[in-house]
């Protein structure tokens, strides 16, 4: 495959060095546990080399969405294609061999606290053998300046770092193997405003710089509008709406600029009490 | 009635065998990343270390107060029918075929099966082992069998020292406290010892060893539902391990001794 080959259609201004053909359609997903409906017919499309912001109320589905997507959580029903093929039916071996192409930052980080920092960056590289232990040093600090932390905390063990520089490990560690797709799970919550400016550039210059398609999970509208090209909206295990990120606050849709002032009144009714 | 009597009656027997089944299979699905590469060395190391050596203080201590006892409790009951001289015999016997294995399994399962489960639990629910898979490793391959290969290759070492130690206690009592010559004692020892109740006792520890690591792993790896998951996958991995311990002591046993 010719990922070097830039054939990408899209209008993003300065042309990525390589361009990733690979997309995510997801087509009618439904995922219960137990008698609890958390995705009920999920439809959403995001082309190759676009960033996609999905918004939804909290526990509306969205990590698990990313989950199926990436295969660590078997939907009941449903079709999920990555670049154009079915993975629910791919054998396993080409479902890993594609997954060798994602990343994902989980929700909580997810760093593996039984070893330090530079090799929790630098796990990929070094499970693919791209990289050999030595260099895996230098290349983890070169990952954690992009994302503002300096090459000493890579000695460190990641129950030695605060939440925030735990979020940051974790994104250094989603992006390093420079994956085509690459999955966000809010990633700039637990951050300072400024920092979370930091990181929505990074994940801008991950999908421009390399070519990659970006789906991000955000409850922060300036963040989303910053990273996404395109937005949608999950509620009530549904995608409700799908536009452009810049419109986000004035789409005409209720229950998205609902969501999107955080207004208390409105459509969506939170349900505190269960 | 008789319907709801029976469904009650099958829905537990049901439900344990669906368990056997799926530690059956995740048992092999272990095997089967030990004997295939990509094989993780430092993994296999730092769990061999963690087994082998930080259990030996335990390990070691349990085998010498064992072979302690072992030797006053059999020189007062034999003292009823003036076999006093049996003395070693039982010592090293009970303690090579017997006690050496089972104890010290019991042992290691407490503290690494438990270990393995709420570390293995921890990583579960906080997605660390779902991180893994996005990182182009496979957890089974990663965390599980370096784990079960290591406590296997371990267990024996473990139990060798534990032969040596639970002799040596009986040795100290017999010839300190009950009056043996040290000689005489030594020889009987070593002339009672044939290879087989060693290699039975190694068998039992390599066995053990397997079982304590797949229940840690087994219980650890599917456990769900934070800290109280964690702490539930911790108590069934030590409980089942013990269980299934004294039971395989028994299998074993049946299969060198039997005639
Ligand atoms: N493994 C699981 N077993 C049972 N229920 C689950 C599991 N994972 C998620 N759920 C349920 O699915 C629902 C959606 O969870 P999810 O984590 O996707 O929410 P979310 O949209 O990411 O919310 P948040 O914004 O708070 O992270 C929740 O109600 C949760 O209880
Ligand atoms: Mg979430």
């Amino acid at each position: 495959m010719s990922e070097t080959q830039s054939s990408a259609t899209q209008s993003a201004a300065p042309k990525p060095a390589r361009a990733t053909k690979l997309g995510v359609k997801l087509i009618g997903v439904r995922k219960s546990f137990g008698s609890k409906t958390v995705l009920d017919g999920v439809n959403l499309d995001v082309a190759p080399n676009t960033s996609m912001v999905v918004l939804g109320g909290s526990g509306s589905g969205k990590s698990v969405m990313l989950k199926c997507i990436l295969g660590l959580i078997e939907p009941d029903e449903g079709v999920i294609e990555i670049g154009g093929q079915d993975v629910l039916k791919m054998r396993p071996r080409d479902r890993a061999a594609l997954m060798d192409r994602m990343g994902m930052l989980f929700q909580n980080g997810a760093l593996f606290d039984s070893l330090p920092v530079w090799e929790n960056v630098c796990f990929k590289l070094l499970a693919q053998k791209r990289i050999t232990r030595r260099a895996a040093r230098d290349k983890a600090a070169e990952v954690l300046a992009q994302v503002g932390l300096a090459a000493s905390v890579g000695d460190l063990s990641p129950a030695e770092l605060s939440g925030g520089m735990q979020k940051r490990v974790a994104l250094a560690r989603a992006v390093a193997a420079e994956p085509e797709i690459v999955f966000f799970d809010e990633p700039t919550t637990g951050l300072d405003p400024i920092m979370g400016a930091v990181i929505d550039g990074l994940i801008v210059d991950c999908v421009h710089q390399l070519g990659a398609t970006a789906i991000s999970i955000t409850h922060d509208m300036i963040s989303a509008r910053r990273i996404g090209q395109q937005a949608a909206m999950i509620h009530k295990g549904r995608i409700i709406w799908t536009g452009d990120a810049a419109t986000l606050g004035e789409t005409g849709n209720a229950m998205v600029d609902q969501f999107a002032h955080g207004e208390r009144e409105g459509p969506i009714t939170m349900e505190l009490r269960r | 009635m008789f319907a709801a009597f029976l469904a009650a009656l099958g829905r537990p027997v049901i439900g344990a065998c669906r368990s056997a089944g799926n530690l059956g299979l995740f048992a092999l699905e272990a095997i089967s990343h030990i004997l295939r590469p990509p094989f993780y060395g430092r993994q296999l190391m730092r769990h061999f270390i963690e087994v082998a050596y930080f259990s030996l203080p335990v390990v070691a201590l349990t085998a010498l107060f064992t072979g302690m006892v072992l030797a006053l409790q059999s020189y007062t009951g034999f003292a009823r029918f003036n076999a006093q001289s049996a003395v070693a015999n039982v010592v090293i016997l009970s303690v090579t075929r017997e006690l050496g294995p089972v104890l010290a399994g019991l042992m290691v399962a407490g503290r690494i099966g438990a270990s393995m489960a709420a570390e293995l639990g921890t990583m579960r629910v906080t997605d660390q082992i779902d991180a893994l898979t996005t990182l182009s490793t496979n957890p089974m391959k990663y965390l599980v069998a370096p784990r079960v290969l290591a406590a296997t290759l371990a267990m024996p070492l473990l139990v060798l020292v534990a032969d040596v130690l639970g002799a040596m206690g009986g040795f100290l009592i017999g010839t300190i406290k009950l009056g043996f010559v040290p000689a005489s004692y030594l020889k009987t020892t070593w002339d009672v010892l044939e290879t087989e109740d060693v290699v039975s006792g190694l068998v039992k520890a390599a066995v053990f060893g397997f079982i304590i690591a797949l229940m840690g792993c087994y219980s650890g790896y599917r456990s769900k539902g934070g800290a109280q998951g964690v702490g539930l996958a911790t108590t069934s991995a030590v409980v089942m391990a013990s269980i299934l311990i004294l039971a395989l002591d028994y299998v074993v046993t049946e299969a060198f001794f039997a005639q």
